[in-house]
């Protein structure tokens, strides 16, 4: 528990460290939201420095950080400009529809990953290696970007799936097994972009693991007592191997947020992608910093939930902890 | 023996590629901005050998190709008039107006050559990917060299002097880590002026990239000088008295140089990755000058994606690349042992 404990409190420092250092960044960058009013020749720059000073924007750094720090204990988050009203309310559904994306995502590429990788580890140098091999080699080389496109020229195409967006028109009035049905059905082009692109990775990462704990000696000494190969994958080698699988957990979540971010543009998903980049093309300073503050906490949380899981599963860190 | 096929033929294919885009005016047979208005969306040009008469040629020749609707969806081919494929024609650039060089290859006014198809501007999108390649691969290539320098200088010195340099570098690289890499890497790219020239924008791009990724790098770096720190020869030859610059030049820096092979051949491939997604969601380089992101951003139009397949071409020329850099990958991390992970 204390281990987990310090990995929470570790976790809330480098979010104050990366809200720092993208407020930094972000302070950097030249002209702000109203740069762009100053070309219209109807407002007087008077008007455009009553509304800097408004909005705070003519105070110095430290001074706009706090304030943003006090916005951030009113679950304001700063003020977005294009939308004018608080961040906040703009970005949790953002990120709870990222979440359901990615959290799905994952849990399908583990599930596949998992078995797929066991069974390759167990068939060396056939057949089922070689194609396996062949097969994720290629799915490697095949660009998220591509995938993603390809898989929406599919939908587009042959009109079986919604090509966009997360839920129909009309959501609103569906009974509620309809309308799980709707966003189930809108949310498989983006999760099969996702999981393709994970999969590959994750399932040469499982295959190599479990080949290592089939070579160890317990293994052989199982085989030698003649216990069937089936239980000693399934009972001996997978739980052996399950520390390095959940440490790559930790490491999977990352990727996959980056990706959704670009398969949430593509196929319009209304998630903390489209809004980010929104945000950038109007150059919305606080709007930024949310969804990047948001992806950073989604990852953490997903980092602490592997140490959770790997203390469940591996009796010599419980031991450790104790 | 299989190992060593792959990675010549990854070799060849990576030479290819790049030469291509180095002789992106030679083989080009456009100017990369010249535009042929009467031509948007014009499929692949057909190369012929037998003309209306049944006559072989062995010189291939094209027909000129009109859309009587004017819609640019039904061309047609003219032909009653065949124009011979010519080789080594002069270079004309984007206005007409003739240049030095020599091209490839050419086709007689008014017929058109366009092996890959136009644009919805009518520019040849053969010769808009030769140039998009310069700087696509380019991009990748700067990117992946500022970034293992980085993680290397900074990698190497948090190994090398420990203690409260560790301490600190390494926390900062946690902190360059924490965040998902594209959501960092448009966070910086927010940072900087949306509207700027290409050229400009094609090295604040590289700069971005670079620099966002040093933590991995410098990571991995960091352990094997750790090790490399520790041998026996290392420790003898500081007790004869070799300064820290002889240590790290002599003992240090040739250990790291299999992983950092090993890094750099995977990291071109994210590299040329981010320039294309970044140029795609129009943060990157920006039209008219060609990049394989921007070409592709044409996609995101419905009509585009789902009628023109050919303006897939930077999308696809992206498979091959990926594929001969992850052999390659794949063969000096076998090369380098287990330690280059």
């Amino acid at each position: 528990m204390t281990r987990l404990a310090r990995r929470a409190g570790q976790g809330l420092l480098l979010l104050a460290g990366v809200s720092v250092l993208s407020f930094v960044l972000i302070d950097l960058a030249p002209g702000d939201f109203f740069a762009e009013m100053r070309l219209d020749p109807r407002i007087e720059p008077a008007t455009l420095q009553a509304l800097r000073s408004r909005y705070g924007l003519d105070r110095p750094l430290p001074e706009r950080y706090l304030r943003w720090l006090g916005s951030l204990a009113t679950g304001e988050l700063g003020y977005s400009f294009a939308y004018g009203g608080p961040v906040g309310p703009l970005l949790w559904p953002r990120a709870r529809n990222t979440l359901v994306l990615t959290a799905t995502a994952t849990v399908l590429a583990w599930a596949l990953a998992v078995p797929l990788g066991a069974w390759w580890a167990t068939r060396r140098g056939g057949p089922v290696d070689a194609v396996l091999a062949g097969l994720t080699a290629t799915l490697l080389a095949v660009p998220d970007l591509v995938l993603v496109l390809g898989l929406l020229l599919l939908a587009v195409r042959t009109g079986w799936l919604p090509a966009g967006g997360m839920v129909s028109v009309g959501h609103e009035q569906m009974l509620w097994g309809e309308g799980m049905r709707d966003l189930a059905s809108h949310l498989v082009l983006p999760v099969t972009a996702l999981v393709l692109g994970a999969l590959p990775v994750l399932t040469r990462y499982v295959r190599a693991s479990v080949a290592e704990t089939l070579r160890a000696p317990f293994v052989r000494a199982a085989r030698a007592h003649g216990i069937p190969e089936l239980r000693i994958l399934l009972h001996h080698a997978l739980p052996a191997a399950a520390n390095p699988l959940i440490s790559l957990f930790g490491l999977s979540l990352a990727g996959l947020l980056s990706m959704s971010l670009l398969v949430e543009v593509v196929t319009s998903w209304p998630g903390l992608g489209p809004l980010l980049l929104e945000a950038i093309l109007a150059r919305d300073v606080y709007l930024v910093l949310g969804p990047v503050l948001a992806s950073t906490l989604l990852l953490l949380a997903g980092n602490l939930l592997a140490d959770a899981l790997l203390l469940a599963t591996d009796p010599r860190i419980r031991s450790e902890d104790a | 023996m299989k190992g060593r096929l792959a990675v010549g033929l990854a070799l060849a294919a990576l030479a290819t590629v790049h030469l291509a885009a180095l002789c992106a005016g030679f083989l080009a047979p456009y100017a990369p901005l010249e535009q042929t208005r009467a031509l948007p969306y014009a499929p692949p040009t057909r190369l012929h050998f037998v003309d209306a008469e049944g006559r072989f040629h062995l010189r291939p020749f094209v027909y000129a190709i009109a859309d009587p609707s004017g819609a640019g969806e039904a061309y047609q081919e003219d032909r009653r008039q065949p124009y011979p494929l010519r080789f080594l024609v002069p270079a004309v650039d984007a206005t007409g107006a003739a240049t030095t060089g020599k091209r490839l290859l050419g086709v007689d006014e008014p017929a058109r050559v366009f092996l890959l198809g136009t644009d919805g501007l009518g520019r040849d999108q053969l010769s808009r990917l030769l140039h998009g390649a310069r700087i696509s691969l380019l991009a990748g290539l700067l990117a992946t060299v500022l970034s293992l320098g980085l993680g290397w200088l900074l990698g190497t010195l948090a190994g090398f002097y420990g203690h409260g340099l560790d301490a600190v570098l390494m926390r900062s690289a946690e902190l360059f880590l924490a965040l998902p890499w594209l959501y960092l890497l448009f966070a910086v790219r927010a940072a900087l002026p949306l509207h700027i020239a290409p050229a400009q924008a094609f090295l604040l791009l590289v700069l971005v990239i670079g620099l966002v990724d040093w933590a991995r790098p410098a990571r991995l770096v960091r352990g094997v000088v750790l090790s490399a720190r520790e041998r026996s020869y290392v420790l003898a030859a500081r007790g004869f008295g070799a300064s820290d610059f002889h240590l790290i030049r002599r003992h240090i820096a040739p250990q790291t140089l299999g992983l950092l092979l090993t890094q750099a051949a995977l990291l071109v491939p994210q590299y040329i990755l981010a320039e294309v997604t970044l140029s795609f969601l129009g943060l990157g380089v920006s039209e008219p000058v060609p990049s394989w992101g921007n070409m592709l951003a044409a996609l995101q139009r419905y009509h585009v994606l789902t009628s023109y397949w050919w303006m897939w071409v930077p999308g696809l020329a992206l498979v091959p690349v990926f594929l001969a850099y992850y052999a390659l990958a794949e063969a000096l991390r076998r090369r380098a042992g287990p330690a280059a992970l």
